[in-house]
């Protein structure tokens, strides 16, 4: 291979890595902070993807909105509306056992895909939406690379938010309720409300991703996402990385993804009238990477540090 | 009228197969505290190996129902005793995370030995009893076959939870684990029966599934979110509850699309789901929260 398309390729690849990583962090607020289960990561994604694309592609006949707006608006767009389902689906369930919500945000991801496919008037159904421009049109940074140092600058600020939230007094309160729910509604705190707010947040992650990922792509369908195989793979992301801790998500992210790049290449090998077996062979070896860290070694690559207790001031 | 009979049956066949999901569905919940992902791909496991063994040798499809049912009960308790016991000592939620994997792999051996193609158990159309005295209702044998062998598999379980010993501890350990653990019921045994009337019941819903419509790998994936509606409806750990919620949940899914696309409608599965979870969780026979 020569450089140049080497070099394109490695930004691809941390392109979509770094998109991944927003999504594993979305998860590690959910999860690795707070113990809730959420299975509807597509979902979340797929919202966030076409807020985005409706908000800031030019207009068209085909389906609502082409409102024209610029990029961070898109995103702003997409942060809110995925926030917005997980407060509806988390006011309902954060009183209940988490199995309940991995259940409902099954269904939640399963309506949503629904909803996309079927809707024609507002999504262009199985058509998609074409032509989602990347950032700075015109500009030096409007090309493959300038689009990846936008996705390094969302990761790092994202890191540090999360990082900042897991170590004040309200990360303490998530991990307690992780740790020990009776004895934190016993301090005194609303376990619901504090659950329901770690749901929002990692929601609206996840829907930045979503945007994130609509303008590297470009193109929008409800068959883009392969649903299911996407929540899987930030699943395994975070459990390999480590949940509960950012870092950890970042590098599982990194990981999970060169390791599933790589079975593609290998994949590739085979000849072509195996493509359907090798995809199922491609997500029956992340299955059993997922079972064999969960047996092995489940606490992940990086374990969750929680900050050093601070010494009160005298 | 004619009309809603004739759907009514299709919702009667559709509940008959949720309930022998969601039956076990609610077992694994009360017994093992976590809600099964990989149900579902049990459901198509199952299906394919009653096709399999009826394949091999020839026979009828519905000879592919008892041995779906061996096969998915022997497969279920591998699983188990290879992974699940593994991480059981851990939270609960780890298995249900690990279960969620399993879906997965069980989706692609299937997509692997079988194929993604669409398969059936036998071909041809078969044709439907015309009843005139209700003004012309079509009804397939094989329909009526699903619903009673369902009853019979439902009065079973029934049987066996409340007149035998191994039924009683299964269901002390659904209501009180600690209690039931410290009276001296053999846990790990009570689990095995567990899988296996789970995996049995589960391969049962697929093979119906399969005689009903066609074998496709992701057929039981899609069943599972009406199938956890169902265990929910009737309330969770709650096995009789299961039946009512698979009937309600199944009804209404065909019933809908009178007024509204049939491409909605795990729609309404989840819609009354979260009604149910909004206004009673605990299910219409007060499950084990």
């Amino acid at each position: 291979m020569e450089f140049a398309s080497l070099f394109a390729y490695l930004v691809s690849f941390l392109t979509f890595a770094g998109i991944y990583a927003v999504l594993a962090m979305g998860l590690n607020t959910q999860w690795g902070f707070t113990g809730q289960f959420n299975i509807g990561i597509a979902g979340f994604f797929a919202v966030g993807a076409y807020t985005s694309a409706i908000l800031t592609t030019p207009e068209s006949p085909a389906y609502l909105g082409g409102l024209g707006m610029p990029f961070l608006v898109g995103l702003v767009g997409a942060t809110l509306a995925s926030a917005l389902i997980g407060l509806v689906i988390g006011r309902i369930t954060a009183k209940l056992r988490t199995d309940y919500l991995a259940i409902a945000t099954i269904g939640i991801a399963e309506m949503i895909r629904l909803f996309i496919k079927n809707e024609d008037w507002l999504t262009n159904g199985v058509r998609g939406i074409a032509g989602i421009e990347r950032p700075f049109a015109g500009t030096p940074l409007d090309s493959p690379f300038g689009y990846l140092l936008v996705v390094v600058a969302f990761v790092v600020l994202v890191y540090f938010l999360l990082e900042r939230a897991y170590a004040s007094p309200w990360g303490r309160v998530l991990r307690a309720i992780r740790e020990n729910e009776p004895a934190t509604a016993a301090a005194g705190k609303s376990i619901a409300r504090f659950r329901l707010q770690a749901f929002v947040l990692g929601a609206a992650i996840m829907g930045l991703g979503g945007g994130l990922y609509a303008h590297f792509f470009g193109f929008l369908s409800p068959e883009a996402f392969m649903p299911l195989y996407g929540t899987f793979l930030v699943w395994v992301m975070l459990i390999a990385g480590g949940s509960g801790n950012n870092r950890g998500a970042i590098l599982g992210a990194v990981v999970v993804w060169g390791v599933w790049t790589l079975t593609e290449l290998a994949t590739d090998l085979l000849p072509t009238e195996y493509a359907t077996q090798a995809a199922a062979l491609r997500v029956l070896l992340i299955g059993v990477l997922l079972q064999v860290i969960l047996v092995t070694r489940p606490q992940g690559i990086l374990p969750e540090k929680p900050p050093k207790l601070i010494a009160r001031k005298k | 009228m004619n009309d809603i009979l004739q759907i009514l049956i299709y919702g009667m066949v559709l509940g008959s197969v949720l309930s022998m999901g969601a039956i076990g569905v609610s077992m694994i919940f009360g017994i093992l505290r976590f809600a099964h992902f990989a149900h579902g791909d049990f459901m198509t496991l199952g299906a394919y190996i009653g096709l399999t063994f009826i394949g091999v040798m020839g026979l009828s499809p519905w000879f592919a129902l008892p041995a779906a049912m061996v096969g998915m009960a022997v497969v279920a308790v591998v699983i188990d005793q290879l992974l699940y016991r593994r991480i059981r000592r851990t939270q609960p939620v780890i298995l249900l995370i690990s279960s969620f994997g399993m879906a997965l792999i069980l989706r692609s051996l299937i997509q692997l030995i079988w194929g993604s193609e669409n398969q059936t158990y036998a071909s041809g159309i078969q044709f439907p009893w015309r009843l005139d005295v209700l003004g012309g209702l079509r009804i397939k044998p094989d329909h009526v076959w699903i619903v009673l062998i369902s009853l019979g598999l439902v009065a079973g379980v029934h049987l066996f939870l409340t007149r035998t010993r191994m039924g009683k501890a299964m269901r002390a350990m659904s209501d009180n684990m600690d209690l039931a653990l410290v009276s001296g019921i053999p846990a790990e045994r009570v689990i095995i029966v567990t899988w296996i009337i789970g995996g049995a019941l589960a391969a049962a819903a697929g093979v119906f599934l399969g005689i009903d419509t066609r074998l496709h790998p992701v057929m039981g994936w899609t069943t599972l979110l009406p199938v956890f509606a169902a265990a929910i409806l009737g309330g969770i750990g709650r096995p009789y509850g299961a039946i009512v919620g698979g009937m309600i949940i199944g009804i209404s899914m065909e019933m809908s699309t009178l007024f509204i696309s049939a491409a909605y409608k795990p729609a309404v599965a989840f819609a009354i789901m979260v009604m149910m979870l909004i206004f009673r969780p605990q299910g219409i026979f007060k499950g084990t929260l």
